[in-house]
């Protein structure tokens, strides 16, 4: 355990490093992300010795933005008198922005004919 | 030790905040699967409402709070490395989506970005208001960084990309199902790539190839935003 969770912070470590030095307008955490996919792809016998804290955190990811989260309530009335105007202008701009990506993704699978054996929602 | 003073002597350090916290967090986990997993019952929004009413009640400012709550804040950079399992488990179906992600990108962040920025300037939000809204869909650390390169509120800017999260979270299931988007290809990464972070977690809980494709969406989002929102908002208010 202790194992995969140096190889986490190393990775992200490395990766806010190559963001600085870079100056690449990527978060670090994005690019350790990107790192340790190399390391796995490279030695793919490390995937299980980090599956089961990279799982164990990845299953409470809900709960790691909860202190943000009540940031934001605490300081809602920084939004002032444009609150409504901001909320309504998120929530269109949300909706319409996952409906154009949702459906060009699945427009473009099947203009490329790439209807394969990849899970599907039962609603 | 008058009950009084111990709470004086808790609440000023780390330890009862991190408790509450994930004590809150475990309330609203439990009513999300006790409602089957609904989208409504949304277990970050239960705990944040838990814990804002509680701060409120204990008259607690947060900074406070965040002594104890930052333990938790500070997992989100791990997490955000450990998504590369996820990625590295459904690479045979990253790889084979490169085109469809690519166009679903550029398509849907840029009518994230531009519909905000238009509905909120209809609505009569100017000036730093209004620029805060441009990179609302990017993970927070690229969206501040944007923010800051635009000229808007950095802490607005945060703010509206927990919201968008928040929202995301709860709407997802249910939009997507309206469009009859079956594909957890398709449902995954748009989740991640409109609604970041707080979506990716959504797509997780819901399935792990959504998972993966919600993250790979979240990081291409992050670079797309933070490429190009510096050029495309001062060029529309130019």
């Amino acid at each position: 355990m202790i194992h995969a969770f140096a190889l986490l912070l190393l990775c992200q470590l490395a990766g806010e490093i190559a963001a600085r030095a870079s100056g690449l307008p990527v978060p670090g955490p994005v690019l350790g992300m990107i790192l340790l996919t190399v390391l796995l792809i490279t030695l793919p016998g490390l995937a299980d010795r980090v599956r089961g804290v990279a799982q164990g955190l990845l299953s409470h990811l809900s709960l790691l933005f909860v202190p943000a989260g009540v940031g934001v309530v605490a300081h809602l009335d920084k939004l002032g008198p444009d609150g409504p105007a901001l909320l309504a202008a998120l929530f269109i701009s949300a909706i319409a922005g996952l409906s154009v990506t949702v459906l060009t993704f699945a427009a473009m699978l099947r203009l490329t004919r790439n209807t394969d054996e990849a899970p599907r929602a039962g609603y | 030790m008058p009950v009084t003073d111990i709470w004086t002597y808790l609440s000023e350090g780390p330890l009862v905040w991190l408790t509450a916290t994930i004590l809150a967090y475990m309330v609203g986990d439990a009513l999300f699967r006790a409602s089957g997993g609904r989208p409504l019952v949304n277990p970050v929004l239960i705990a944040i409402v838990l814990l804002s009413a509680l701060l409120l009640s204990t008259g607690t400012a947060y900074g406070t709070y965040f002594e104890g709550a930052q333990f938790v804040h500070f997992l989100l950079g791990p997490s955000t490395v450990a998504l590369a399992l996820p990625l590295f488990e459904n690479r045979r179906h990253v790889m084979r989506t490169a085109l469809p992600m690519a166009v679903a990108l550029v398509a849907g962040s840029l009518v994230s970005m531009l519909l905000g920025l238009g509905i909120g300037w209809v609505l009569g939000l100017r000036g730093i208001s209004l620029l805060s809204l441009g990179p609302k869909s990017a993970t927070s650390p690229i969206a501040i960084g944007v923010a800051e390169q635009i000229g808007a509120a950095p802490s607005l800017t945060a703010a509206l990309v927990i919201l968008t999260g928040i929202f995301g979270a709860v709407t997802v299931t249910p939009l997507f199902n309206l469009l009859r988007v079956r594909d957890y290809r398709a449902r995954g990464f748009a989740a991640g790539a409109i609604t970041s972070g707080i979506g990716t977690a959504r797509a997780l809980q819901v399935n792990p190839t959504a998972g993966a494709f919600a993250g790979v969406g979240m990081g291409l989002n992050a670079l797309f935003t933070a490429l190009a929102a510096p050029y495309v908002i001062p060029w529309i208010f130019g």
